[in-house]
């Protein structure tokens, strides 16, 4: 007879995640993008900067692979180079809107009573707004920018991540190792950090990969609208307001940076999905 | 009843709250709103009478009660672009804005639950796989892409619908189909799991051994318990509709309130932005309360429970 294999948590996830193989590719195509951004400089064929006059509007050929835009710019190398604004904003106001908003759900989930009264009716006025409108009131404020959009993206996740956060220590506070911990005289603040967090942190994770691909959208779609990101930039969004004015004459500037969107937030999405459904059937 | 009342009762410091955040909007603003209200060559004085007028010379509690007590008369102050009653502004707009939503909402609600139901019952086969990869990639498409691309193939190259604007029933076709797709896909994923889950319980079963037929078994057991949890659903997609429809009256100069709030943002017109804030918020609130309440009738162990 053979005994039983016991399995930690993270080995058990990874199980399961090794299965779902369409969300293994999308983690593929993750790396190969963030590859992409950081080595811009090495792989853009041209300064995304750069006009030539003498190939404006030019369509795809072998010289420029996604062809020129109206400065006669290589769009393959702004798409290149647009990638590492895409990726900051959705990476970094996922992890900012998390780390706030984990902060709030931990503090309302622990201390309980007024605290996580006032918190929780805060996070209902988030609410209150729809996502994009919060994060337009949120830039009509700072002023448009790549910035000020990275702001209001965060401002508009940290609801999401308090109200899950503030559930799961809800929960965890009643566990035995936490009881027996208060009982043996561990600080509040040690016990939510060494051993309520440890336990909130995988739902964090996963919903941070999910809100990536969320936050890439909002902060394309507020440059689109010219809020976010300004002109010679080579943002996504901005490249297809800017294509706008050629729709019939010269597609392929709609068509490139449209694509370059789609799929970056689709593969965020996917690899988000299967990471989530890896960890439901282990919370199982 | 006591339910009905206690939601009603939630939403009254959230309205109060919001109402406090549009307030102080304005006023934390870099700027003075006198000067921005009396114009930039207006001497001191023009902008002394200015800011009298607008009462920011009184305590900011009172500031706010005349606020509030203004708004609910229906008077959210002058555009300071068009000099017209903010009131006039946004009401004009209104209706393009909520037949788009409604429009993009019922194609999105019928598709999504039906695609959803009907991959939930081949759970599993090429069609679940194949209408959860169009829900995924519909999550994925970014609205305002779509727009230009189904422009340039229906109205650049074809030459079938206007590009933009409000002129007739065919120029909803576009922006509304657009608006929903985001919606459809969610709906389509949810009501598949939540059509899954009701497959399995045990009065399913009962249904279909008793010998009823399949497709009464799926619509009046499955699907009418499935789609509790849909309606809720929809409410909370109504505020992204009321978002996505910001970006998608820009891609289709549709002249509805979503491209006026771009518009005032790009002149800075304060009183507009406010008004519109807190309207749409307002209305995204109240559409949730409705929904609230319908979950209730619809579901009595809600209203019990609480």
């Amino acid at each position: 007879m053979t005994a039983p294999t016991i399995r930690s948590p993270a080995g058990e996830f990874w199980r399961r995640l090794r299965r779902r193989h369409t969300a293994l590719a999308a983690g593929v195509v993750v790396l190969l993008i963030i590859l992409i951004a950081i080595f811009a400089p090495v792989l853009a064929p041209y300064d995304p900067a750069a006009a030539d006059y003498d190939a404006l509007l030019q369509g795809p050929s072998l010289a420029h692979l996604a062809g020129t835009d109206s400065y006669g710019r290589d769009i393959l190398s702004r798409i290149i180079w647009g990638g590492r604004i895409s990726l900051t904003v959705g990476l970094v106001s996922a992890f900012a809107g998390g780390l706030v908003g984990t902060t709030l759900g931990l503090l309302s989930g622990w201390i309980g009573g007024w605290v996580d009264t006032v918190l929780m009716r805060l996070c209902d006025v988030l609410f209150a707004f729809p996502g994009i409108l919060l994060a337009i009131a949120v830039v009509a404020l700072l002023g448009p920018g790549v910035a000020n959009v990275v702001w209001a993206v965060a401002v508009f996740s940290v609801p999401v991540f308090a109200r899950l956060v503030r559930g799961t220590t809800m929960s965890l506070k009643q566990a035995q190792y936490i009881q027996a911990g208060r009982t043996i005289g561990v600080s509040g603040a040690k016990l939510m950090l060494y051993h309520i967090l440890p336990g909130a942190l995988p739902v964090v994770i996963v919903y941070m990969s999910l809100r990536i691909g969320s936050a890439i959208l909002v902060g394309a779609a507020l440059s689109f609208i010219g809020l976010g990101a300004q002109p010679p930039s080579p943002e996504w969004g901005a490249m297809l307001a800017d294509g706008r004015s050629y729709l019939g004459v010269a597609d392929h500037l709609t068509l490139f940076p449209g694509l370059a969107i789609f799929i970056v937030v689709l593969s965020f999405n996917v690899l988000g999905d299967g990471l989530r459904d890896a960890l439901s059937q282990r919370l199982q | 009843m006591l339910f009905f009342l206690r939601r009603l009762a939630a939403a009254i410091p959230v309205l109060f709250a919001v109402s406090v955040f549009v307030f102080g909007f304005v006023r934390v603003l870099p700027g003075d709103p006198a000067r921005l209200v009396a114009g930039a060559d207006a001497t001191e004085q023009e902008v002394a009478s200015a800011r009298q007028a607008l009462g920011l010379d009184r305590p900011i509690w009172e500031q706010y009660v005349r606020y509030v007590g203004a708004s609910l008369k229906g008077d959210l102050g002058v555009s300071s672009r068009t000099r017209e009653p903010v009131i006039d502004v946004i009401a004009a707009r209104f209706w393009p804005t909520l037949w788009l939503t409604l429009a993009a909402m019922g194609w999105a609600t019928l598709a999504g639950t039906f695609i959803g139901v009907w991959a939930g019952t081949r759970r599993g086969r090429w069609q679940d796989q194949m209408a959860m990869l169009f829900a995924i990639g519909g999550l994925s498409f970014p609205g305002f892409w779509l727009g230009l691309l189904l422009i340039n193939l229906f109205s650049v190259h074809l030459g079938w619908l206007p590009t933009g604007g409000f002129d007739s029933w065919l120029s909803l076709l576009m922006p509304s189909f657009t608006l929903g797709v985001g919606v459809a896909a969610v709906l389509a994923r949810f009501s598949r799991s939540a059509y899954v889950d009701v497959a399995a319980e045990d009065y399913v079963r009962t249904a279909r051994s008793k010998g009823l037929r399949e497709r009464r078994v799926i619509w009046r057991h499955g699907v009418r318990n499935a789609l509790i949890p849909v309606v809720t659903l929809t409410g909370l997609e109504f505020g992204t509709l009321l978002g996505g429809a910001i970006v998608v009256e820009t891609v289709f100069a549709w002249p509805g309130l979503g491209r006026l709030l771009v518009d005032s943002i790009a002149f800075r017109d304060y009183p507009v932005i406010q008004a519109e804030i807190l309207l749409l918020s307002a209305e995204f609130m109240l559409i949730n309360l409705v929904i609230d309440m319908l979950y209730g009738v619809l579901n009595p162990e809600i209203r019990l429970r609480s």
